[in-house]
């Protein structure tokens, strides 16, 4: 059979962001799959590297739109990591409070957009509709809708008022009843199971070898949660479970999200009746010589900041790996021998963000692209093997 | 004379009116169901002016004729039918033999059309839907046969649709019987399909390959397009409310009472479309092939034995 390619990218209707999926398919099956990513590099390291640790935390709070407090929380962390600072607890409840407002709002959306791809634009409206009710949540807590500015290394910036907690904590119990009506809609939909049950599997050992992170390697089986494995802020303290399926499928994936949803309802819900009183804030003198390495559980999985300062008030170096960086190649594995109707809703399945991922491009001058993918993993390749000369292995 | 006054005045501008007003319905419903505001209702109408004003392109490497003529081929199908349907309703005993034939021949036509203009444009993503279509109606045409036969039993075996309307007006209307209400609920799916609504859109899918068919089309052949596709949403319950529910009598109440038929039948239309997701090409096939063949079967089964 004569094999087209089906582009889906730079600009289609399937995703919000620019980004090239060139898809050879015989008939309607892929038989194989190119990844271009890098429409969206905007040299965010190289920034961060330019501001002092405080205007950092903003700058990588625009990495993503979405995911407006992983970065900030990744990135103090590892702030803190270097001077070995204990935050306040308060400080670590409102970090978790709003780091799972972020959650819920991030899955809601990727909820609504799956039903959007699949089609099914009554879930795409009803679940952002839901998403309004906790953005609205979000404003009372930090006067933004999204990009909260709530962080800062050694603790918050702004505190949750005494009478806040009562109006947040209704509005959150109010939209229960309508994220329990979309569970059912969602997850006993017989034509939603005949669409996405069985359909771009990821097995377990594909998720470990592939390093696969968050949602996309739990659905496979592998229990892998920041928040259990290495507790920060407040998780350590709460009572909430860690949501694992079998099975790999897009069904799976979307399982997972809708669960998580409730416990990070249950999380906040928590940290906002037992807030514990004192300082939300502590004041760092000065930030020694040193590497810090911070973490956190962003909806898409984990977030990887590295800082590296040399005494002065800016850092020499921000590295930031996000959490599609990870879950792009797994691509491999789930969508070749699928149909084309099948691989929108698998590209989509790992909930990817690209904005968050591009940080390298190498252009000449005229703007000419000078390296691929594959020059890239040669380059690396060689400096690998000089390196392991030189070492003497 | 009498046959090209029927053409304009019913088959042609009622129909686009109906078309366009039925398409606001099925907005605003589905708006309504989505928390959503939804169009006024001039909305339809502005969209088709709209895209007449715009300029047409011709993708380069498209078959220019076939490309241009596709949508022109679709309206005037849909046209002829809702004439036929129209004359039907309006003066049962004047209509030929084998109407009924010709209607289910003209009603492949618009898809016809489609496949058509997707493949003439020459746009990989235009192929596969076009692809597409062409095994949706290799899929859905089998069952519509068969549940429009449970209609033509109960009429004595008539093929004429001025007879199957008689029979109704005169001893009660075929949905009302057991095997009509099955053919009525397959033949509904399969107007889905033939609608091309979700769960049944895969030819179009914006979000898989942006439109189809559609896909390099805009200006006047867009908007003849989605006139055709407004019209058709009025044909297509108007047919099957002439084969189930006996048609239209403009007679007092009863005009109120058809009014009531069509926009359940809309509603019905609707509300299935906002209620599921789409669903794979080769589902749909073992879909139509599987429990909507054996379901007319057994409507047929049934109509024969006179129930």
């Amino acid at each position: 059979m004569a094999k087209t390619i089906v582009p889906i990218g730079p600009y289609h209707p399937l995703q919000e962001e620019p980004e090239f999926f060139k898809l050879t398919v015989e008939g309607e099956r892929v038989v194989a799959i190119d990844v271009h990513v890098g429409y969206n590099h905007r040299g965010i390291e190289k920034i961060s590297e330019m501001k002092t640790f405080d205007q950092s935390v903003y700058t990588v709070e625009r990495i993503c739109g979405i995911c407006s407090t992983s970065h900030p929380f990744a990135c103090v962390q590892a702030v803190e990591d270097i001077i070995l600072m204990e935050v306040p607890d308060r400080a670590k409840y409102i970090r978790t409070i709003i780091a799972e407002g972020e959650r819920i709002h991030s899955h809601l959306l990727w909820l609504g957009l799956a039903g959007h791809f699949l089609g099914y634009n009554t879930v795409f409206m009803w679940a952002w509709k839901l998403r309004e009710e906790i953005l609205d949540v979000m404003e009372i807590l930090s006067g933004n809708r999204n990009n909260y500015a709530m962080f800062t290394p050694g603790g918050v910036r702004r505190d949750i008022k005494a009478e806040d907690i009562p109006v947040v904590l209704k509005k959150v119990d109010s939209i229960l009843p309508t994220l329990d009506m979309l569970k059912k809609a969602v997850m006993d939909d017989p034509v939603l199971h005949a669409r996405t049950k069985g359909v771009g599997i990821l097995t377990r050992d594909e998720a470990i070898s592939f390093s696969a992170l968050g949602p996309t390697a739990r659905a496979s089986g592998v229990a892998k949660d920041v928040r259990k494995d290495a507790p920060y802020a407040a998780y350590d303290q709460v009572d909430w479970k860690m949501i694992v399926t079998q099975n790999g499928d897009v069904f799976d994936k979307l399982a997972i999200r809708v669960l998580e949803t409730f416990e990070s309802v249950k999380i906040m819900k928590y940290c906002l009746t037992h807030l514990p009183g004192g300082e939300i804030k502590e004041r760092i003198k000065n930030i020694p010589p040193g590497e810090g390495i911070g973490t956190h559980e962003a909806p898409r999985g984990e977030v990887f900041h590295y800082v590296r300062s040399d005494g002065t008030n800016r850092p020499v170096r921000h590295k930031i790996r996000a959490p599609t960086y990870m879950n792009l190649p797994t691509y491999k594995a789930t969508i070749i021998g699928e149909t084309i109707s099948d691989a929108t809703i698998i590209l989509a399945a790992i909930d990817p963000c690209y904005c968050c991922t591009e940080r390298l491009a190498v252009r000449d001058m005229k703007g000419k692209k000078l390296f691929n993918g594959e020059d890239l993993v040669r380059l690396s390749q060689e400096k690998t093997m000089q390196l392991k000369k030189k070492m003497g292995f | 004379m009498i046959y090209i006054g029927y053409l304009i005045v019913f088959g042609c501008c009622l129909t686009a009116v109906l078309g366009l007003f039925t398409s606001w319905v099925d907005r605003k419903v589905t708006a309504r169901v989505q928390y959503r505001v939804g169009p006024p209702v001039l909305q339809p109408v502005f969209d088709v002016i709209k895209l007449l004003g715009k300029e047409t392109l011709i993708p380069d490497g498209a078959s220019k004729l076939t490309f241009l003529a596709a949508p022109v081929v679709g309206l005037s199908s849909v046209i002829l039918v809702s004439t036929i349907l129209w004359m039907n309703v309006i003066h049962p005993q004047q209509t030929f033999l084998g109407d009924l034939i010709v209607v289910l021949y003209l009603l492949t036509v618009p898809s016809m059309s489609i496949i058509m203009g997707g493949f003439a444009s020459g746009n990989p993503l235009a192929s596969i839907g076009s692809s597409r279509e062409m095994k949706l109606i290799l899929s859905y045409e089998l069952p519509f046969v068969l549940a429009i036969l449970v209609p033509v039993i109960h009429s004595h075996y008539s093929i004429r649709l001025g007879d199957i309307l008689n029979m109704q007006s005169g001893s009660g209307v075929i949905i009302g019987n057991f095997s009509g209400s099955i053919a009525f609920i397959v033949a509904l799916l399969c107007v889905q399909a033939k609608l091309g609504l979700v769960p049944f859109d895969m030819p179009e899918a914006e979000t898989e390959i942006i439109g189809g068919p559609f896909v390099e089309y805009s200006g006047a052949g867009l908007a003849i397009f989605r006139l055709m596709k407004n019209m058709l949403l009025f044909v297509m319950p108007f047919f099957l409310m002439i084969l189930f529910m006996g048609g239209i009598r403009f007679d007092g109440i009863h005009i109120f009472n058809a009014l009531l038929k069509y926009l359940g039948t809309v509603a019905l239309i609707t509300v299935i479309r906002n209620t599921n997701p789409r669903v794979r090409i080769d589902q749909a096939l073992r879909f139509f092939w599987g429990p909507m063949t054996v379901l007319a079967i057994i409507a047929i089964i049934l109509a024969y034995r006179g129930w």
